[in-house]
């Protein structure tokens, strides 16, 4: 038996069934699945993910590199630790050889977070943690990555157990991730939390962490961390092994062996890598009949799914004696926890007596005591590696998880690599779910002694958050599925899904994409919206529009300031399109512009801009144009907007709002007026975004769907059509009407756009104005916005595609002319189209260009960018 | 994450605050009577020290409004916050 009777605290009382590769096992409460494993008599867990060597359990904690378990059930979570994970009842688990697979259906247990001040967090709740927590005053708290601390916690002191530190961050901000859900009822409380602490002070006490030597076949299952040993015995009750052999520079290995020796194992010998050793540490050696071997160490070991055998030889040598053993325990000394401190920015120093790193004083917030400190660890002989003769196949392990060898990190010195950096990346040391905790600085060491350097002088890779793997479905806590990010809906949201119309994301908000009747698809229920507006009456839900209230007596002159067309000319009653750009002459928006009053605009950006605009406002009027007296208000969130669209747009306007003379005489082209539209106060607007008459409705947003409604009844005669975002696309691209951030991104000035008309030439600055003569804007051969015709009317250029001079593609490189910004299917044109960018465009107009899409390459015509209505006499009916 | 302490507000975590490039780069007076390369410096060019640097800041997620900070590119720490209005103070 391995689980011994008398030892150990786990619960005999609760005995737990798990299932582990299909073997059906018991455990008890208290027991961590490898402690259960191990008391099973389970020393092989996985396989490497390299060489599928077998791999069993070499740490009792979050150090184990080898031990990576599947949990199956209750619910699928890849690559754990099993020196991690507490057992419970029902646990179903296997082990992987490096990699896991993610669960495809939904979690259906909750995670969330907590927010919490304390004047002093103290991580970490053994000898020296619980002796901080009770010294420090005011509001305190006390975290600890295991389920029961190691003795009392202090009166006053606020305690988490089964809580992690993972990440150290600026002015005292720590995470932290709690186990909740497996023990406790998960139907009721979150399966795991994420503590976000702000401390004033933090006090370090997360430890140390053994390291084993690198030795040839280092890495066979029953081969372990003396500590972890130990940790079985004393914790779990569960002895590792019956016949050990110990391998340690340092005396701790001593205590284990003979806590081992006195539960009933047998110790076959006591490498000892130094030359002496204490006497009374012989005495107690030969009190309990071990033999000790100072100057040696191990150069081979044999076994299959758990060690048989280990080769101790003295050091130097590569011949020894063989001593059978089903346990190897292994210690090289003792590395601080010094992770979180780093992550501090606190610096380390090399402690050549320890052979690790140890925190060099104190930060002014962050302090580290106990052996996270290196207090009270034993000195070691520095060992690495032993001495091993060359053999073909490398079996010296330096990262066991990454299959990482001693020849690796020679290869990577060899190839010229001097920073740890780079050897870590070349042999990807550390880089595992453990993050190198027991390989890091074996890497370091050996990279060291390859190089002849000194490990005081070589700076230690940087240790950064998170300390431990922490799931993604922690840090999402609620802020999945719906809670993800903000969904914004229009106020005729509910009928665009009570009528089918399958919807974009544009932003946050939820826009009808198109209206599928039965048995359409994208293409031709576009088709037919498109007809629709070009041929009688349709109309689309505006509402996401940007719209930003902008007034303040001085708002006419910073609107001119803004844009790069003249704003305070406008008149009340009228509106005009305007194009903004940055300082650098390149356009970030467009939109329109009303003028409500001479002090008050009303102004709207692309949907997606809104926020960026407004900020873009306040940036300018808070620091550069302070003495404005200007107010810019996002309002866009109180009106509904409705674009009513199409030769007919006329006829069903009348009808709702009688008392609006809506002739093109009385109310004519880029003008709005307050009106009446089905009993709702309006505001209609003349615009047009599709080069169709068109009128813009806007009222407040709770009488949108009325407004929508009435609207429908009206030109239901007419045919009139719902249309979303994809027919409006194809309508404003047949009139050669760019979408900023479509058509263009930040290396686009007004004039290549075609837009030279909306830049002002009187106006003595806007911003943007200076760049328009820069010798690079002033280049002929810019990328200018034209049309493409494919020449074959049926083929569709995918959006994206590059434009080439040649009909077939030449070697490399291979000259780019441009790219298809906007491709689709006209119904008006009768064939395809495109927009583009394309270098010195304007002169190409006429010309031949070719397009390679997959293996072929399609010739294109290259037009003029509007290419429908090029008169614009659809707009006034 | 940084605390930021905006001069309105009081301290916030950074996710509250947008960065706002170098400070004290004043849009020039008369834009169209600067040469091609002086436009393009106060486009394009800005001071990249490795120590204190006077930025532009806005609490996006607060108050939204602007201020200034001097911070240290080594450390991170904010050294002086200011209001727009006051002078750079003196960074001993």
């Amino acid at each position: 038996m391995t689980r011994l009777p008398d030892r150990g605290v786990v619960d005999r009382a609760a005995p737990l069934k798990f299932t582990f590769d299909g073997r059906e096992l018991t455990g008890f409460r208290g027991d961590t699945l490898a402690s259960a494993l191990l008391a099973n008599g389970v020393h092989q867990v996985a396989t490497s993910i390299k060489y599928a060597r077998p791999r069993g359990i070499v740490a009792a904690g979050v150090e184990d590199p080898t031990a990576l378990v599947q949990i199956e059930a209750p619910f699928p979570e890849p690559m754990l630790s099993a020196t991690t994970v507490e057992l419970y009842d029902g646990l179903v688990a296997r082990g992987l050889s490096g990699q896991g697979r993610l669960a495809t259906e939904p979690d259906p247990a909750r995670y969330d977070a907590e927010h919490i001040h304390c004047d002093v967090l103290v991580v970490g709740a053994g000898p020296a943690g619980r002796a901080a927590a009770a010294e420090a005053s005011g509001r305190v708290l006390l975290v600890d990555d295991q389920p029961e601390p190691s003795g009392e916690i202090p009166g006053g002191v606020r305690f988490l157990s089964r809580t992690t530190a993972f990440g150290v961050y600026d002015d005292g901000f720590v995470l932290a991730l709690e186990r909740r859900g497996e023990n406790a009822a998960p139907e009721r409380i979150s399966r795991r939390r994420v503590w976000r602490i702000r401390a004033k002070r933090i006090v370090l006490a997360t430890g140390a962490h053994e390291r084993p030597v690198v030795f040839p076949d280092n890495d066979r299952p029953g081969i372990m961390l003396a500590g972890a040993a130990r940790t079985y015995l004393n914790r779990y009750g569960v002895l590792a092994g019956q016949r050990a052999v110990v391998f340690t520079t340092n005396d701790s290995a001593y205590a284990v062996a003979f806590d081992l020796a006195d539960a009933g194992a047998r110790i076959a010998v006591i490498a000892d890598a130094r030359d002496t050793v204490s006497a009374r540490l012989r005495e107690d050696a030969a009190a309990r009949g071990i033999e000790i071997r100072t100057g040696h160490g191990i150069v081979g070991t044999a076994g299959g799914d758990r060690v048989t055998s280990a080769v101790v030889a003295e050091l130097g040598a590569t011949q020894g004696d063989r001593f059978a053993c089903d346990l190897l325990l292994v210690s090289g000394g003792w590395n601080p926890a010094v992770h979180l401190f780093s992550q501090a920015r606190g610096t380390l120093r090399y402690a050549p007596e320890l052979g690790a790193y140890v925190p060099d004083g104190d930060l002014p917030t962050v302090r580290v005591v106990g052996s996270a400190a290196g207090e009270g660890l034993p000195e070691v002989k520095v060992l690495w590696q032993v001495p091993a003769a060359e053999s073909e196949v490398d079996t010296r392990f330096v990262d066991l998880q990454r299959d990482a060898t001693v020849s690796d990190v020679l290869r990577a010195t060899g190839a010229g690599l001097r920073s740890l950096e780079h050897v870590k990346r070349y042999t990807t040391i550390g880089t595992a779910h453990d993050q190198g905790k027991t390989s890091g600085l074996l890497a370091a060491g050996i990279t060291a002694e390859a190089l002849g350097r000194d490990l005081a002088e070589q700076r230690p890779t940087t240790f950064r958050p998170p300390y431990t793997s922490v799931p993604f479905a922690a840090l999402a806590g609620r802020n999945r599925g719906d809670l993800h990010d903000p969904v914004r809906v229009t106020a005729l949201h509910p009928w665009h899904v009570a009528h089918g119309a399958e919807f974009e994301n544009v932003g946050q908000w939820k826009r009808p994409w198109y209206y599928p009747r039965p048995g359409e698809d994208l293409e031709t229920a576009v088709l037919r919206e498109c007809r629709a507006a070009r041929t009688g009456v349709a109309l689309m839900d505006g509402s996401t529009l940007g719209k930003i209230d902008v007034q303040g007596p001085d708002a006419a002159a910073f609107l001119d300031l803004l844009y790069t067309n003249l704003m305070s000319s406008l008149k009340v009653g009228r509106i005009r399109y305007g194009v903004m750009c940055g300082v650098d002459g390149m356009v970030i928006d467009d939109g329109t512009v009303i003028r409500v009053a001479e002090d008050r605009f009303l102004v709207t950006t692309t949907t997606g801009n809104a926020a960026m605009v407004l900020e873009w406002m306040e940036e300018w009027l808070q620091t550069e144009w302070p003495h404005l007296r200007v107010f810019a208000t996002s309002v866009t969130e109180h009106w509904a907007t409705i674009p009513l669209v199409g030769p007919r747009s006329r006829a069903v306007l009348a009808k709702v709002a009688p008392g609006l003379d809506v002739s093109n005489d009385a109310f004519g082209f880029m003008t709005w007026q307050d009106a009446e539209v089905a009993g709702i106060d309006a505001r209609v607007c003349r615009i047009s975004f599709s080069g169709e008459l068109a009128y813009e409705i806007n009222v407040p947003s709770w009488h949108g769907i009325t407004l929508w409604e009435a609207l429908l009844a009206a030109g239901a005669e007419d045919g009139i059509t719902p249309y979303g975002t994809e027919t409006m696309h194809v309508l404003r691209a047949e009139k050669g009407y760019p979408i900023i951030g479509q058509e263009t991104d930040a290396t686009v000035t007004p004039q290549d756009l075609g837009m030279s008309w909306a830049v002002s030439k009187k106006k003595p600055d806007f911003l943007g104005k200076r760049s328009f003569t820069r010798a690079e804007n002033l280049r002929p051969d810019r990328k200018q916005l034209v049309g493409l015709l494919p020449q074959d009317p049926a083929v569709l250029l995918p959006e994206g595609s590059q434009l080439i001079e040649t009909d077939h593609v030449p070697e490399p490189p291979v000259r780019m002319l441009g790219h298809v910004t906007s491709s689709y299917r006209s119904a008006a044109l009768g064939r395809t189209f495109a927009l583009a960018l394309v270098r010195s465009g304007r002169e190409r107009v006429g010309q031949t260009l070719y397009v390679p899409v997959g293996a072929a390459v399609v010739p294109v015509t290259v037009t003029e960018s509007v290419l429908f209505d090029k008169e614009g006499t659809r707009r006034d009916g | 994450m940084q605390l930021i302490p905006c001069p309105w507000c009081g301290p916030r975590e950074e996710t509250e605050f947008h960065y706002g490039g170098q400070a004290h780069v004043a849009y020039p007076q008369d834009p169209a009577a600067l040469s091609d390369e002086d436009w393009a410096k106060f486009v394009f060019f800005r001071a990249n020290p490795s120590g204190p640097l006077p930025e532009r800041w806005t609490h996006s997620a607060g108050c939204r409004r602007w201020f200034n900070a001097v911070r240290d590119t080594r450390t991170h720490d904010l050294l002086a916050v200011y209001r727009l209005d006051e002078p750079r103070p003196v960074i001993p």
